[in-house]
């Protein structure tokens, strides 16, 4: 037998799929117009009024890659450009940076949730404060130290503008972010599993792995994810602390808005591909990002 | 399998004295129950003898070793959890094979030996399972298949059946002490249930606010509590208790319980430590509900009471009766029916009448 509803009920029910059907366009009318620029010729993007409906073309994804030049002959290749190093970047510093934070943050959670640490509140408060400053406000004194370099012999080295160095920082700044998300799934693990592992003759580092960890696996993807994230759309210490070498994709995109006028259209190709890596990262971590939102919330 | 011994333990957390200066000897092969309520440190006890404690004071042996400092991976035991801590990414299979794996058993020793701890608890049906798909009585079968497969020295068991239900719990109690026998195991079981400890326990060991009370089979238990602690915590229903003074009348010393008419001969271990002046005046009469009867008829060595309300059980019915200022349950038969403030007459088995100081809460007899 199907359920009655009240007039109430069926009133506040199709009034919120209303709203959360206003909200989702709202949400998703950038991300349109961001995927229809880069499909636009540059005709079609400068038109007034602005057109919905357009030819559309894949040239702006096409000369990512390149340098152009646009004359009476049309637009001719004279260069590679540097996006797709910078994307490369984008990459390695996310991966990296996420690996780290994740790895070093689970270690510290796990130390905080399991064992006596001598003024643990105060410790978990100074990780978490490392967070409360926007980067605008310590990027000075971070370009500062990064550019103390370091002379040995003919060896001359300085953290700025080096993977090695936004690695660092993403990294540091991540951590404090991972210790207490990775916290909060810790200590919703009884410990009793891993006494049981270490009765079963593993060591407490073998039982972490092989009992612990698998279970805490929601939290871990959920953490990455986060982490990702937020060193992948990095942009101010990016800005500031590279030039050419480690410079990461969004400072690249926003260099675009050169002073020869915008290209709009790579500008929005670039982005799109900037948002795929995350997208797909994220997709594939779908089931554990559910499983980790309603966590602690099913019985065990 | 291996005997364990505990030397003077102490353990303390922060200001709390959650074990006491323990000292138990478990000899090989034996059933050894760790009774008391919740929070009187018999977890602790049992975690210290594991090592997941490390005691502040006192020595663990182990087959005549030392173990304080030896980490529990290397004590040989094996413990079996109050929630079964079945490790949930694993089927039933890994989680029996997991301490075999955790030492490289080879690939032909880990499935033999995982199939014949099954077999015997019943559970092959169960092996491709994951945890989250057993009932807790399947659960509790795994976690003992856990347990058994290393063929540890020494069983420890924290509650196991406190999570089942009931019908269940009888079962797997039988279960428990069958297999048990059948293993020749030394098992320390930890309980709250003294129906549990009487069932099942070779010896139990009686422990309050961090000291243990008593030691003893589960008869000298039941029979000859040490204390009132004892006398109060085992049995069902529980040792009446009732305070209770000396008097010399006639020159016969009589017990006399306040508040009441009820007069009886002092036993006499009580008297004799009244003739040496050792006896104080408060007393307490501890006298079980089969070790008296309720009779309609009046009868010369008995004391007239009044029904307070009537028990019906099936095999039984426990009457409670108005002593003066007391309630008194008593056993009787199950067809025995009376009016509440019914007259009737109580009468005791003087051999079976315990005495305990009530200052210093020990038996005089």
């Amino acid at each position: 037998m199907l359920p009655m509803f009240t007039v109430r009920e069926k009133v506040w029910h199709y009034g919120s799929v209303g709203i959360v059907s206003v909200l989702l366009v709202i949400y998703m009318v950038p991300l349109y117009w961001l995927l229809a620029t880069s499909l636009k010729s540059q005709h079609d993007i400068n038109a007034v009024p602005a057109k919905w409906v357009f030819r559309p073309t894949i040239a702006n994804y096409r000369y990512l890659p390149f340098t152009t030049v646009t004359d009476q002959r049309g637009i001719r290749i004279v260069g590679t450009s540097e996006y797709p190093w910078r994307f490369l970047n984008s990459i390695i510093i996310g991966a990296v940076s996420t690996f780290f934070a994740l790895a070093l943050g689970t270690l510290c959670a796990y130390a905080t949730s399991r064992f006596p640490v001598a003024a643990k509140d105060d410790l978990l408060f100074f990780i978490l404060s490392t967070r409360m400053l926007p980067p605008m406000v310590v990027v000075i004194p971070i370009f500062l130290m990064y550019s103390v370099s370091l002379k040995l012999g003919n060896f001359h080295w300085q953290l700025r503008d080096t993977h090695f160095g936004l690695t660092l920082l993403y990294t540091a700044f991540n951590v404090s972010f991972a210790v207490w998300l990775m916290k909060g799934y810790l200590d919703e693990i009884p410990k009793d599993y891993e006494e049981a592992a270490m009765l079963d003759r593993l060591s407490r580092f073998q039982a972490f792995l092989k009992v612990v960890l698998p279970q805490a696996m929601p939290g871990v993807a959920a953490t990455a994810v986060f982490c990702l994230i937020s060193a992948w759309n990095e942009f101010a210490f990016s800005l500031i602390l590279t030039e050419t070498k480690a410079a990461t994709a969004p400072r690249t995109i926003a260099s675009k808005l050169g002073s020869a006028g915008v290209d709009w259209g790579q500008i929005a190709a670039g982005a799109v591909l900037f948002l795929l890596p995350v997208a797909i990262f994220t997709f594939l971590m779908r089931h554990h990002l559910l499983r980790g939102a309603t966590f602690g919330t099913i019985k065990r | 399998m291996a005997e364990v011994h505990l030397v003077n333990l102490v353990k303390r957390f922060g200001d709390l004295v959650a074990v006491n200066k323990v000292s138990l000897q478990i000899s090989d092969g034996e059933f050894f129950v760790l009774l008391g309520p919740s929070g009187c440190g018999k977890t602790t006890t049992l975690r210290c003898i594991a090592g997941l404690e490390v005691p502040d004071e006192g020595d663990v042996f182990i087959d005549g070793l030392r173990v304080n400092r030896l980490p529990p991976a290397d004590r040989d035991i094996a413990f079996v959890f109050q929630n079964y801590a079945l490790y949930p990414h694993l089927t039933v299979y890994d989680n029996i094979a997991f301490p075999l794996r955790a030492v490289r058993t080879p690939r032909d020793g880990v499935d033999r030996q995982v199939r014949e701890v099954a077999r015997i608890l019943h559970i092959e049906p169960l092996l491709h399972r994951k945890p989250h798909n057993l009932s807790s009585g399947e659960m509790q079968r795994v976690a003992l298949g856990r347990a058994m497969v290393r063929r540890p020295k020494v069983f420890l068991m924290d509650e196991p059946l406190s999570n089942l239900d009931a019908l269940l719990r009888v079962k797997m109690r039988a279960e428990l002490k069958r297999l048990q026998t059948d293993l020749k195991a030394t098992t320390v079981f930890v309980t709250h249930d003294q129906v549990e400890a009487m069932s099942m326990g070779d010896k139990i060991a009686v422990m309050d606010q961090g000291l243990i009370q008593q030691v003893g089979t589960p008869d000298e238990i039941y029979n000859r509590p040490a204390n009132l602690f004892v006398a109060s915590f085992v049995g069902s229903p529980a040792m009446n208790l009732v305070p209770c003074t000396l008097k010399e009348t006639d020159g016969q010393r009589r017990l006399t319980v306040h508040q009441s008419a009820w007069e009886l001969d002092a036993p006499e271990p009580v008297q004799a430590l009244a003739l040496q002046g050792k006896v104080n005046s408060k007393l307490v009469l501890g006298l079980r509900a089969e070790d008296m009867e309720v009779l309609t008829e009046p009868v010369s060595e008995g004391v007239p009471v009044e029904i307070y309300v009537v028990e019906p059980l099936g095999a039984e019915t426990i009457v409670n009766v108005k002593v003066g200022g007391h309630i008194v349950k008593v056993r009787a038969r199950p067809e025995f029916r009376a009016p509440i403030g019914a007259k009737v007459w109580l009468r005791w088995n003087q051999a079976k009448v315990h005495v305990f100081d009530a200052e210093t809460t020990k038996a005089l007899c």
